[in-house]
């Protein structure tokens, strides 16, 4: 079907992928043995840097006391709750914010102070309004990433092509119609694009919030594990973190992918 | 012939906080049912500013506008600002959506200049698949298919490059003379206005007021690209010319 030197290039690129994975691999394999070795040779002292080995046995542990999957479990529960709500209550006052020009030059200043405001700061003061308890550590998540979608979704709204919105006037079109037809549409890639860092931003609220207030998830298992000076908990809780936060922003780009695409 | 439109002493003055723009004043003239008026001037002289009033999207200052009894205008504006997450058919109905005109007859009828003009194989592409002057064609096409009775055209073909130019304008003058449209077009280039219009209307610079308006009288008269051979043509031209050429 394709001439011989499409082959040759389609084979390439796939090599080259191949290739990159390859590496990006043997960085990670690398890099735990070093570790490991280290440890084992006691070159390092596996009390402050934990090893592999040490986080496997705590992961199986955890396991074994039925632990671990209540630790993830809240932490993503938390997660998926916050995320929702600062996606929707986002987009909602971007729309009123779109819809009402004089109450968002009125806002203007208050989100740009909010935005740039280190939302953990707030921390003390949620928990005493709220309690210790899910709901700050909710709010928390919230504030963090609510405030970047307001932000995010509102600009795109007004970055419309003036000329589009020209065009939806000269049919007479109502403000509700514009809405509808031009600017959600319009800015459909935008928003989407908006919920991957929306979902990063709301993990960071949710462990942060457990870092301040809650007696389980994967936050607490950090928090918990450095007041113990149980390193091996602490450096788990971080692997675990890492895995959670790279799955669901694949699931996130992966939706991305399909909406866009169609 | 019949009025269709008539302005007179048609004003604007824009506000903005550097002070105010004086962008036209003392305009008047009437269109006539099915004549094609193309208006040359200057730029900046406020020849958009005086489609955008007549089709509402801008307010007049002063004068008066009136316009026959139920008689639509439509807008065709320079940019084509196709969505191109529609569908060329969806494109094209957009207007009737925005008015909730939207039925099986008025669907038909924009399939029905779709095929008319060229397009059929197109009603389920998306814009980013038509060539620059497919892509005028749509839109005109969607300005249509609310029908108007008069047709507000700004700077149509000015997104072409020259041979496409010629034969869309060639192909929009077929669609709007099958159709019994009345049109205001605005134009910079002097010979589309003499190879499409009647009569053109010649401004002068800021504050634009009609400088001459010149009834286009050329032998043979056919399609736009065969109008420039007639031999009245660079008579015409001549003439605009000058009145553009204010160094002189
Ligand atoms: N929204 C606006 N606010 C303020 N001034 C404006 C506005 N629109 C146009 N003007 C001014 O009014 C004058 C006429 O503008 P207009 O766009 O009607 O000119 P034009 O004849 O269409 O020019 P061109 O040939 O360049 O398209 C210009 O001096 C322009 O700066
Ligand atoms: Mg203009």
């Amino acid at each position: 079907m394709y001439s011989e030197e499409h082959k040759k290039y389609l084979k390439k690129i796939r090599i080259n992928n191949f290739l990159v994975r390859l590496t990006q691999l043997s960085i990670i394999i690398f890099l735990l043995l070093l570790w490991q070795l280290l440890a084992d040779f006691t070159i390092i002292n596996t009390f402050i840097t934990s090893s592999p080995k040490d986080i496997i046995k705590t992961l199986i542990n955890l396991h074994n006391t039925n632990n671990l999957y209540q630790h993830i479990g809240i932490t993503i529960y938390e997660t998926i709750i916050s995320f929702s709500l600062g996606t929707f209550i986002g987009f909602l006052v971007a729309t009123i914010l779109w819809w009402n020009r004089f109450l968002a030059r009125v806002i203007d200043p208050y989100l740009t102070i909010l935005n740039s405001l280190p939302k953990v700061a707030l921390g003390p003061i949620i928990i005493i309004w709220a309690g210790a308890n899910m709901k700050s550590i909710i709010i928390m998540a919230l504030l963090i990433s609510v405030i970047v979608t307001i932000i995010t979704i509102y600009q795109g709204f007004t970055e419309t092509d003036p000329n589009k919105i020209k065009l939806m006037q000269s049919f007479r079109a109502n403000k509700k119609q514009i809405y509808l037809k031009l600017l959600l549409p319009s800015s459909f890639s935008n928003i989407i694009s908006s919920l991957k860092i929306n979902i990063s931003m709301t993990l960071i609220g949710v462990v942060m919030g457990e870092f301040l207030v809650s007696k389980k998830g994967i936050g607490y298992l950090i928090m918990y594990g450095s007041q113990v000076f149980n390193l091996n908990l602490v450096i788990t809780g971080i692997f675990i973190l890492c895995v959670v936060s790279a799955i669901m922003y694949y699931i996130v780009a992966y939706i991305e992918n399909k909406l866009l695409n169609k | 012939m019949n009025k269709i439109l008539s302005i007179k002493n048609l004003k604007k003055i824009y506000h903005t906080k550097q002070g105010e723009t004086l962008a036209v004043d003392n305009f008047s003239f009437n269109l006539l049912d099915g004549e094609f008026v193309a208006i040359v001037g200057p730029s900046g002289c406020g020849k958009s500013t005086i489609l955008s009033i007549l089709c509402g999207l801008e307010k007049k200052s002063d004068g008066e506008i009136k316009i026959r009894d139920n008689c639509k205008i439509g807008y065709m504006l320079q940019q084509d600002s196709l969505f191109n997450w529609r569908t060329i058919l969806r494109n094209c109905l957009l207007g009737i959506e925005i008015t909730e005109d939207l039925n099986d007859e008025n669907k038909q009828h924009v399939i029905n200049l779709l095929e008319t003009y060229g397009l059929k194989d197109f009603i389920n592409s998306y814009p980013q698949n038509l060539s620059g002057g497919m892509r005028q064609r749509v839109a005109l096409i969607r300005t249509l298919a609310t029908k108007p009775d008069i047709l507000l055209l700004d700077e149509p073909f000015s997104a072409l490059d020259y041979q496409s130019r010629l034969a869309v304008s060639d192909d929009v003058y077929r669609i709007i003379k099958s159709e019994h449209k009345s049109v205001i077009m605005v134009t910079h280039d002097i010979a589309e206005a003499i190879s499409m219009a009647d009569r053109i209307i010649v401004m002068t610079k800021r504050p634009g007021t009609i400088k001459n308006i010149y009834n286009i009288e050329l032998t043979n008269k056919s399609t736009p690209i065969e109008n420039r051979k007639a031999k009245e043509f660079a008579h015409y031209y001549e003439l605009i010319w000058k009145d553009l050429d204010f160094h002189v």
